[in-house]
């Protein structure tokens, strides 16, 4: 176990140190940002002075050795678009409208994916097992920016009951998070239903029934608590789409989350706070798959020698 | 004397037979792929004869005339205009095109490398296998649309940035899928007699190892048709993906984002596009995937 927590743990950061190598040199090829900083009559010495102040004078591998040193501290520099506020704390700032977002979208999807999964599992080929599979078909059709501005029309512009942008109350949420948690309802339904079919085949339930255990029971305590285990461990999956999806909601409902700062920053080139956004949700990405399958090598012991 | 009837009797309780006929067709996957050939591949090969305008040029005294059932509405613009005075349904048929051609040459490309590394890895093990499944490893790991977003944002909008973009996403589930199957099959005895035989690793790898992973390639393929079109639109919609002045289906749904109170259907037509063209691309994947490769029911 010990050597299996180590192998992976080394992984996990290769898999960090790649991601910051690809945004470190994409983020220095994608033009020299003193040129939308200056205007265009600017004087060399100007550039020399800003290009010092920014430490863009110096070797590409001594940027990329500060820029590792900084990030470990947290420090990414200063943001170019908003002078005087340092990368981090523009995302700081931001993170709790996208945590809330988030965790909004999660417990939506979880109320609606749980009851219609064990559901469609329980009366497998039935009516509510194809509308079921419908649900699923759509979560995997239907683009997230475009099901946004739909509910946007109906719920906000010809019904007017919720408001259309910006982050609020209660109603500012809900739409947002629909739109953010649509897709999760669908892979989340698809596993609990998966992971419910195998589990009403096994020989416990069959013992439970036999003892005369109520059959609503029997599904809903001895066969979900057994069933969600394998929904968990995707868990690590959900939080990487949900983070990375909220770029997409944010910015159709100009939720000012972490989403909408780097579609900003990266239309005006704001390097700095790219990396920041990248890197910590790279960061949380990464940490998150780490411990799942730390946590399913300890439920599941074949795991660990595979 | 053995009964000789050539029709069989049924019971009264058995279905008609037009419901049994509907299931013989239902075993075809026709309406996806009517679907399909519908709104993406005839509109797309044929796109300057089918559509009836220029998608770029619009005339702005038309502008935002809305579609023909409503107050307004003219059969010249059967979808309306949009703020730009250009014909909607011209813009969505060429759109289909873009997002076929951006698609297919990215599943092309990336599907090459992934499967050309799924065998390597796979065939010669060890070391190799281990360097080429770390970076699958961490490809996969690594943030879809935040690593597309420094991508295009690096490089500027374009399709050649766009179909990098993709291919970069795409290759690691070719080469996972790939090396998997190579595993099992460099084991088989038809391999052992190849090697015996003097055939080269490369010989063994393309001529006898790769025509058996051919149906699993197809079936990934069709699978990520739709999740490529998802992703290439979800770009073109935040502003990172194909440029601004072409008719893609993202790029007509963003602008049609700011529209929504006054024209609603600058927003809808291209968005219903993409919804059912997605639909019909899984539907047709998971057909495939049930006759060619049901193994790959987890994919």
């Amino acid at each position: 176990m010990q050597r299996f927590i180590a192998v992976r743990v080394l992984q996990s950061v290769m898999a960090l140190v790649v991601m910051s190598m690809i945004v470190f040199g994409l983020a220095r090829i994608s033009g020299n940002p003193i040129d939308v900083m200056l205007p265009i009559e600017a004087e060399k010495e100007d550039y020399a002075r800003l290009e010092q102040h920014w430490g863009l004078d110096k070797p590409l591998h001594v940027q990329y050795y500060i820029f590792i040193k900084k990030a470990l501290q947290g420090d990414f520099g200063e943001s170019l678009k908003y002078q005087g506020k340092s990368a981090m704390s523009l995302v700081v700032e931001r993170l709790p409208a996208t945590l809330e977002l988030a965790g909004f979208a999660l417990l939506i999807s979880a109320i609606l994916a749980l009851p219609i999964g064990v559901l469609a599992a329980v009366a497998k080929g039935s009516s509510m097992d194809t509308a079921a599979k419908i649900i699923a078909l759509l979560g995997q059709s239907l683009p997230a920016f475009w099901l946004g501005i739909v509910l946007m029309w109906i719920f906000a512009v010809m019904l007017d009951w919720l408001p259309s942008s910006g982050r609020g109350g209660l109603k500012h949420l809900i739409l947002p998070a629909i739109t953010l948690g649509w897709f999760q309802v669908a892979v989340i339904m698809r596993l609990v239903r998966s992971s419910m079919l195998e589990v009403l085949d096994s020989e416990f339930v069959k013992l439970a029934r036999v003892k005369g255990i109520p059959e609503w029971k029997v599904v809903w305590k001895h066969c979900l608590r057994n069933a969600s285990i394998a929904p968990l461990t995707v868990f690590a999956i959900i939080a990487g789409s949900l983070l990375t999806g909220s770029v997409v909601t944010e910015t159709v409902f100009t939720w000012p989350g972490v989403g909408l700062l780097v579609v900003d920053a990266v239309r005006s080139r704001d390097f700095q706070v790219v990396q920041a956004v990248v890197i910590l949700f790279a960061g949380i990405f990464i940490l998150c798959n780490l411990l799942v399958d730390i946590l399913y090598a300890y439920l599941d012991p074949r795991i660990r020698y595979q | 004397m053995p009964q000789l009837t050539t029709t069989r009797t049924l019971p009264w309780y058995a279905a008609p037979w037009f419901i049994e006929s509907w299931h013989k067709v239902r075993r075809y996957p026709l309406i996806p792929i009517a679907l399909l050939l519908f709104l993406l591949v005839i509109p797309a090969m044929f796109a300057p004869v089918v559509s009836p305008h220029d998608p770029h040029i619009g005339s702005l005294s038309s502008r935002l005339t809305p579609p023909f059932w409503q107050d307004g509405g003219t059969m010249e613009h059967i979808l309306g205009t949009d703020k730009l005075g250009r014909d909607m349904l011209s813009r969505i048929i060429y759109g289909a095109r873009i997002s076929l051609t951006v698609s297919l040459i990215a599943i092309f490309v990336g599907g090459i490398i992934g499967t050309v590394l799924g065998l390597v890895a796979g065939y010669f093990g060890r070391r190799t296998d281990a360097v080429i499944m770390r970076l699958v490893d961490i490809s996969l790991a690594l943030p879809t649309i935040l690593l597309a977003l420094v991508l295009v944002a690096a490089v500027g909008p374009s399709f050649g940035t766009v179909i990098t973009v993709l291919i970069v996403l795409l290759w690691a589930r070719y080469a996972r899928l790939v090396r998997g199957e190579t595993l099992a099959i460099k084991e088989l005895d038809f391999i052992a007699r190849a090697r015996v035989a003097g055939a080269s690793p490369a010989r063994i790898m393309f001529k006898y190892i790769f025509p058996n992973v051919v149906n699993s390639l197809i079936v990934l393929a069709t699978l990520q048709v739709g999740y490529v079109i998802l992703l290439e639109s979800s770009l073109s919609f935040l502003g990172a993906g194909l440029p601004r002045a072409e008719p893609a289906w993202g790029v007509m749904v963003s602008d049609g984002r700011e529209l929504i109170v006054t024209a609603w259907w600058v927003s809808m037509f291209p968005g219903i596009a993409i919804m059912l063209t997605v639909l019909s691309l899984n539907l047709l994947g998971d057909w495939l995937r049930d006759h060619l490769d049901p193994k790959l029911r987890n994919l």
